[in-house]
């Protein structure tokens, strides 16, 4: 408790940090897969090369990867901006393959109708192919908020300052406590973010508070699905 | 790019390949630790995971509780143990371990869950047994799946090796931490670039694997689902969620 005492301002600042550094990657990564999983899902050839490539952005490892951007977009090695622009890869290759699903759930007659009724294109996409798929993009949304804020704490190694920071700190003074609070503060702000996440949904999607039926089970399918390819 | 030239010239040094701290030294460690991490983790959780799936039992809590486990951050987690067990190959094997099982158990219990009810019932209602369905009907079926989860246990645990080479035990991660001091950017990237090689190797290796586990039927009914089902209507293809892609 006394290291708890003597250092939780640092705590705080590095609590942060790790909260703005987990942000963008998240944000960004979800837009950006919003054009392309629709891309994915609509052709058949364009599923199969998207989803390869998200697999295979995907299985770069995290810590090698920090240290191979610097080359790639021409940053210094010590730049938060390496660990930005790799989880939002991650964040990317995730929720590619959750919007392409999660857009392939969309009932195929709920589409023809939309289409009858005089929708455009865009507007069928915005207005109903979007919001069907809500669930599934929450859920994948979910696991790529989580992995974002853990491996935010891997930059540390690199020194790019988190609550990863602390991990490195205990482990050199052979000292729990840094270790502790790090880990408790990284969890906390998983918590929080997934809190926030399926407060937004239920704003935003407010009839999927009573799931019961098929699209129920689709929307279990669906998390399982993603459970078995997350890291 | 000149940075590239720097970390190949690194790469392609015999002296660097050489020794008890060369690369073939180091990639032997790595791919010890992350097999051995991943055959105690295949021995917990791919049983557990099939007793889950075929009983359903157990689900309300394992499945909230792999979730939880998704959160916990390796470096903090390998780093709690190494404090906690002291030196030696055990405390981050047990970290790494605890990080493997939620993949392969998700796989393992998705995977026989995902297994069409009826196709069970058709089994029992001509004499299989329990035990017989489960071995000889849904973990057939569930392989994909089962494999498709040590796949991403596999890519996790050679992660994790990596940034848990700050511990003196070799492997891969060794030469970004030893670069990053002396700013030997070259001996890091050639490191980097090395892991990121056995990771998509590896990838690859299982993608092959679970498509040689799909069970031909699979792939045949699949097909001729998908014909039978745009003479309804052209768009409406129920796609199978739990597929294996290929």
């Amino acid at each position: 408790m006394t290291w708890l005492q003597e250092n939780w301002r640092q705590l705080v600042d590095y609590g942060l940090a790790h909260v703005w550094l987990s942000i963008p990657p998240i944000v960004i990564g979800f837009l950006v897969s919003l054009p392309f999983g629709w891309l994915a899902n609509r052709y058949r050839v364009s599923r199969g090369v998207l989803l390869t490539l998200g697999g295979i952005l995907y299985a770069i490892p995290s810590l090698p990867l920090f240290v191979l951007l610097p080359s790639l977009i021409g940053t210094k090695i010590l730049d938060p901006l390496n660990v930005e622009v790799a989880l939002t890869i991650y964040a990317f290759a995730l929720m590619l393959r959750t919007t392409a699903d999660g857009l392939a759930s969309v009932d195929g007659d709920v589409k023809l109708s939309a289409s009858a009724i005089g929708f455009g294109g865009w507007r069928r996409f915005v207005e109903v192919e979007l919001p069907l798929a809500g669930p599934v993009l929450l859920a994948g949304l979910r696991v790529v908020s989580v992995s974002t804020v853990s491996l935010v704490t891997i930059g540390a190694v690199i020194g790019v300052n988190s609550l990863g920071f602390f991990f490195l700190d205990g482990y050199q003074r052979a000292f729990f406590s840094p270790v502790w609070f790090g880990m408790a503060g990284t969890l906390l702000i998983a918590l929080v973010f997934d809190g926030v996440l399926v407060l937004l949904g239920r704003l935003l999607m407010p009839w999927t508070r009573s799931r019961r039926g098929p699209r129920a089970r689709k929307y279990g399918a669906a998390q399982a699905r993603v459970a078995v390819t997350s890291r | 790019m000149n940075s590239y030239t720097d970390a190949f010239a690194w790469l392609f040094s015999a002296k660097n390949w050489a020794g008890p701290t060369g690369i073939g030294q180091r990639l032997l460690e790595h791919l010890g630790y992350s097999g051995l991490t991943l055959v105690v983790a295949i021995v917990i959780a791919v049983p557990l995971g099939l007793y889950i799936g075929h009983t359903g039992k157990g689900r309300a809590v394992i499945v909230p509780f792999t979730g939880a486990l998704r959160a916990l951050p390796t470096l903090g987690l390998v780093i709690l143990l190494a404090l906690w067990l002291g030196l030696g190959l055990t405390p981050p094997l047990i970290a790494l371990v605890i990080l493997a099982i939620p993949p392969v158990l998700a796989g393992a219990y998705s995977g026989v869950e995902s297994v069409n009810r009826d196709t069970v019932d058709a089994a029992r209602s001509i004499g299989f047994t329990g035990w017989g369905a489960l071995w000889q009907v849904e973990v057939p079926l569930a392989l994909p799946l089962i494999v498709g989860g040590i796949r991403s246990a596999v890519l996790q645990v050679v992660a994790t090796w990596t940034v848990a080479a700050f511990l003196p035990l070799g492997g891969l991660g060794r030469f970004l931490y030893d670069g990053l001091p002396i700013r030997d950017y070259a001996q890091m990237l050639g490191g980097s670039i090395i892991v990121i090689l056995l990771a998509l190797a590896l990838d690859g290796v299982f993608a092959l694997l679970q498509r040689a586990v799909t069970p031909r039927g699979v792939i045949a009914g699949r097909i001729s689902d998908i014909r039978t089902t745009t003479q309804q209507s052209p768009e409406r293809k129920e796609r199978s969620w739990l597929a294996p892609e290929a």
